[in-house]
């Protein structure tokens, strides 16, 4: 608007007129300048946190899009005025050509992904331009930008950016190009701005943590503003497979949406239009949509009207359309999910990683998602307050607003004391010594706001959330379980191995006779065959994995064990061992150990090599063969293994049911 | 010192056990014993002694379970270790005998009360007294003033005593062991005993000149009489013809004090023919006291109530008089202690309230 205009209103004798006058229309960099807060910059440490966020946001798609293995530096340095802080964010990515470079970082609502769906960190494009904004107004310096694109003959690019508030246009100064020696290809950003460092839940060493945690793939380096340098290492070189893009699915879709689909489309017909630029829609669903609508297939896009989109819509919901494609989608994966929690929370000494839960993908309202979750127990986890909740929505960590999220909602639904933990009345966040992560992938996260800090609430993703904490859950119960139980056989051990010698060798010396042969006494106390796992670190990625199986029974013993084994990880170790029978496409092995005296034992070792190596929990080993009550330290192979276990032979035996004869006169002792 | 017959005897049972140990392992078996239950549960009135004893249910202590293979370990090695200790003529003290066990290993005592209750297992298994195995509680028994001659045991051998010439107001300091080798009892002209709870109204009988005017023996019981103070009153009671008093608090703590002095105690269940002396009578304070005299009272705890209603299903305390005595306290809520007498004076435990109920009794 020229300003001569508004004098003109101003010249005008009506109250309008001079309404007018006042009137001017607000670009949108200067309503979000007005309105920091819907986009998560409202107090001085979040908008620390809040940059550095679209900063490693972008840097990670960036290098997942080019198939570079992410390598991220963060710098967070206090200047003398104790609020003001210079943040450098440096990545391996692909780079930004030289022309795009102030468009990028310098004008809101600028960026590739606004109009095409798949899953990624970043949506809006608004975040790392409303960061050099913050940056810019709240201390009147302009951010610094590095980019080079791969090629050797590629310069590298350098400019200092500024936005202009009312225009929503970058201002560049100081563009240069400069050679910049062993850098391949990348982008570096440089902002001050005012914020205040925390430390704590919500810091941006958390957020930078719990960001290496799902993202196993990358490597994330971080300086605090103290000096201290912290390096979370990748755990793998394996990339997450690239999110496809894919074409809006009909359901969900608001008439706005639609009414600015017709205007840009490339088709000349209402039936080619719904064909080619949805998905899931063929010609006879587009023909039956249109039927319902009562508009005539032949039509120009560009001709519809308000009502006609209006019919279009009602029609969609009419007709049964396919689910929408869910392989634009690219969870972490149970495996991977493992590693990353086992590769940064190993400080912490866990005693057991639950089993992570990827649940099939499902779509609410056109859009797929897929949940999963993932639960770390016990070790150094502090055991006195609620569990610690990591939320994740496509792989980046969600550290605000914590009790309106969907996930949050889930956990709160469910009934943990049926999995080990504790819980006031069955509901709410539960206590003790545990982790619980969710991470929800979707082309598009409901989040509650802009600021993209919690999910909102739909009954169909809180539903698949419970479910997947449930499975996860019923891991760890599993675990706990396991663990109880082993503890009732070391207290056999102990009385086996130490105090039943212990009196053998007393009453001997004592009256002068000769130690009595123990293996019956053994075998009449135990009468159990026990599988021992023993694991050993022998370097990086080496595991030796030992079995120990001991007959403490009367008879002789010929059974089968069975584990499931990180398949790329075994070697020759594993096949020339005598035990070995086979290993199937999936990595499920099967031993036989034939015929074992009583009172004998006799050791299955192998090695284990790779990446993957630390994801087998030697715990998980599962007999057949012989009667399951008879064993210890290993369950029976369960029936969906589908393996084939060696059937009991043996002749039935009379199996002693487990006494526990307790003594309780102690109380009528005690009182007198 | 020369053994004596009782210490073989205990020698040749210890060992007993450990053979028994011994053969089991050796036909390839799971070791086990077989105790009786030591709880209320198993306690019986013994009509030809008039005391309460253990009854006839066992409890099996086998190898099979941890408690029980230690359990089992510790005997073998206490066993051992009282063995050496009658054959060097040593003796020790229970404490000593946990910290001994430190170097024990596996049989290594966890607490004092699990050694104390060994030592008891072991009287029960092998039939012999602690005191044969040279065992001795921490404390001493309890002290007794009254004329009483005795002759007891001393570094310069046995030498004779009176209760009130030759000791000082505290009385006569009673031995571990109050069995005849090292207390003799000489002879008395005292008509009755009287067995006192605290040492306070103890001590205010003797400021009183109670014994010497109505010559009575005194007994301080010290809370939970010791097995020695219980032994020499019982000793009193058979060899001089006595009759003996109680005389407690008014309170659910204080009527099993007496019960262990009359009945027995369910923890030394098996040795209840040396140590009770059925024909003990209770002084008070009883419930009935506490209205008639007016006394000053405590509000019973919870823990109180939970013990009054414990001795309702205690066979020990199924007569009469008992269970109105516990239901009336039960009542009334309140409780009182032995000294609240002293609401009405100093003298008037001495003047009135004893010379009344002993009067009642017919023991004046």
């Amino acid at each position: 608007m020229r300003s001569e205009d508004i004098e003109d209103y101003a010249k005008g004798s009506t109250n309008a007129h001079k309404m007018a006058a006042k009137q001017q229309e607000i670009s949108v960099t200067e309503f979000f300048e007005k309105n920091k807060q819907i986009l998560g910059f409202d107090s001085r440490s979040k908008s620390l946190l809040m940059g550095i966020k679209e900063a490693v946001d972008n840097a990670l798609d960036a290098c997942e899009e080019a198939g570079f293995l992410p390598d991220i530096h963060v710098r967070v340095e206090r200047f003398q005025e104790d609020d003001e802080y210079r943040i450098t964010v440096e990545d391996n990515g692909p780079g930004i050509i030289h022309k795009m470079m102030p468009n990028v970082f310098g004008r809101l609502l600028y960026g590739s992904r606004f109009h095409a769906l798949r899953q990624s960190r970043g949506q809006q494009g608004i975040g790392i331009s409303a960061t050099v904004m913050y940056g810019n107004i709240t201390t009147g310096k302009p951010a610094h930008i590095e980019s080079k694109i791969e090629g050797n003959d590629e310069v590298a690019w350098k400019m200092d950016i500024t936005i202009d508030t009312k225009t929503n246009r970058p201002i560049v100064t100081n563009d240069t190009a400069f050679a910049h020696e062993g850098w391949e290809h990348g982008t570096k950003i440089e902002y001050t701005t005012k914020g205040r460092y925390i430390t704590g839940r919500q810091s941006i060493f958390e957020y930078l943590r719990n960001t290496a945690i799902v993202n196993p793939h990358a490597k994330v380096e971080f300086h605090d503003p103290e000096g201290k340098k912290y390096i979370f290492e990748r755990a793998t070189e394996q990339m997450p497979p690239k999110s496809k893009e894919v074409k809006p699915h009909p359901e969900g879709m608001e008439i706005g949406d639609l009414m600015k689909y017709v205007q840009n489309t490339q088709q000349k017909t209402v039936r080619a239009f719904l064909k080619s630029d949805f998905s899931r829609i063929t010609d006879r669903i587009a023909e039956e949509v249109l039927e319902k609508a009562g508009v005539n297939p032949s039509a120009k896009p560009s001709s519809l009207k308000r009502e006609d989109c209006k019919a279009i819509i009602g029609a969609i919901t009419q007709v049964k359309i396919m689910a929408p494609p869910t392989d634009c989608l690219s969870p972490i994966g149970d495996t991977l999910i493992k590693k990353g929690l086992m590769h940064i929370l190993d400080g912490m000494k866990p005693e057991y990683y639950a089993t992570p839960v990827t649940r099939p993908p499902k779509a609410v309202n056109g859009n797929p998602f897929v949940v999963e979750a993932g639960i770390v127990y016990g070790g150094e986890i502090p055991s006195d307050g609620q569990v610690t909740i990591l939320r994740f929505a496509n792989r980046v960590p969600l550290l605000y607003q914590q009790g309106a999220c969907t996930i949050t909602k889930a956990i709160s639904e469910v009934d943990w004391r049926r999995y080990g933990l504790e819980q006031r009345g069955g509901k709410g966040i539960p206590f003790g010594p545990a982790i619980i992560l969710v991470h929800v992938a979707s082309t598009k996260v409901p989040f509650t706001s802009e600021g993209k800090e919690a999910i909102a609430s739909f009954p169909e993703l809180q539903g698949e959330v419970e479910q997947a904490l449930r499975l996860c859950a019923r891991n760890l119960k599993s675990h706990l379980n396991k663990m109880e139980r082993k503890s009732k056989t070391h207290a056999k051990f102990e009385i086996v191995q130490e105090l039943i010698p212990a009196m053998a060798n007393k009453t001997s010396s004592m009256l002068g006779r000769p130690v009595p042969d123990l293996s019956g006494t053994i075998s009449k106390i135990m009468n159990v065959v026990w599988v021992e796992p023993g694991v050993k670190k022998g370097g990086k990625n080496v595991l030796t994995v030992n079995y120990t199986v001991y007959n403490y029974t009367t008879q002789e013993r010929t059974l089968r064990l069975h584990a499931h084994l990180p398949k790329e990880c075994v070697n020759l170790t594993l096949f020339t061992n005598p035990n070995f029978i086979d290993m199937n496409d999936e990595g499920k092995t099967t031993w036989e150990i034939k015929s074992l005296l009583p009172s004998s034992s006799t050791i299955i070792s192998f090695e284990l090599k790779g990446d993957m190596a630390d994801t087998f929990d030697a715990d998980d080993i599962y007999i057949s063969g012989i009667n399951p009550v008879l064993v210890m330290g290993a369950e029976a192979l369960p029936g969906d293994w589908g393996i084939k276990g060696l059937d009991i032979t043996e002749s039935d035996e009379s199996i002693a049911a487990y006494e526990e004869e307790e003594i309780e006169e102690a109380e009528d002792l005690g009182e007198e | 010192m020369a053994k004596n017959e009782r210490q073989q005897k205990a020698m040749d049972n210890l060992i007993s056990i450990v053979r028994n140990i011994y053969d089991q392992l050796d036909a390839g078996n799971v070791p086990f014993m077989e105790l009786p239950l030591r709880s209320k549960k198993n306690i019986e009135f013994n009509a030809q002694h008039n005391v309460w004893t253990y009854g006839d249910l066992q409890t099996a202590r086998t190898s099979k379970t941890v408690q029980g293979a230690q359990m089992m370990l510790r005997t073998v090695y206490t066993a051992d270790f009282i063995n050496d200790m009658i054959q060097g003529s040593k003796s020790s003290t229970l404490r000593e005998l946990y910290y001994i066990s430190e170097g024990w290993e596996h049989a290594k005592f966890g607490t004092q009360d699990e050694s104390n209750l060994l030592a008891e297992d072991l009287e029960i298994i092998s039939k012999c007294m602690r005191e044969d195995f040279k065992l001795r509680p921490e404390e001493s028994g309890a002290h007794v003033y009254g004329n009483l001659d005795i002759s007891t045991m001393t570094k310069k051998g046995m030498k004779a005593f009176n209760c009130i010439d030759d000791v000082a107001e505290t009385g006569f300091a009673v031995p571990y062991n109050a069995e005849k080798e090292s207390l003799e009892i000489v002879g008395t002209d005292a008509k009755f005993i009287m067995a006192i709870e605290t040492g306070g109204m103890f001590a205010r009988l003797i400021e009183n000149g109670f014994p010497e005017r109505y010559n009575a023996i005194l007994v301080h019981l010290g809370g939970q009489p010791a097995r020695s103070t219980r032994r020499l009153i019982k000793r009193l009671n058979e060899e001089k013809g006595l009759p003996v008093t109680v005389f407690t608090d008014g309170d659910p703590w204080s009527f099993r004090i007496f019960a262990s002095v009359a009945y027995g105690a369910i923890k030394t269940a098996h040795i209840s023919e040396y140590l009770a002396t059925p024909t003990a009578q209770f002084i008070g304070i009883t419930a009935s006291d506490i209205l008639n005299y007016s006394l000053p009272t405590d509000k019973l705890s919870d823990k109180d109530i939970g013990a009054l209603n414990a001795e309702l299903s205690d066979p020990r305390f199924k007569d009469e008089f008992w269970v109105n005595e516990i239901q009336a306290m039960l009542e009334m809520k309140k409780k009182s202690e032995q000294q609240a007498l002293a609401k009405y004076g100093l003298d008037y435990v001495t003047d009135t309230y004893l010379p009344e109920k002993l009067t009642d009794m017919g023991i004046l």
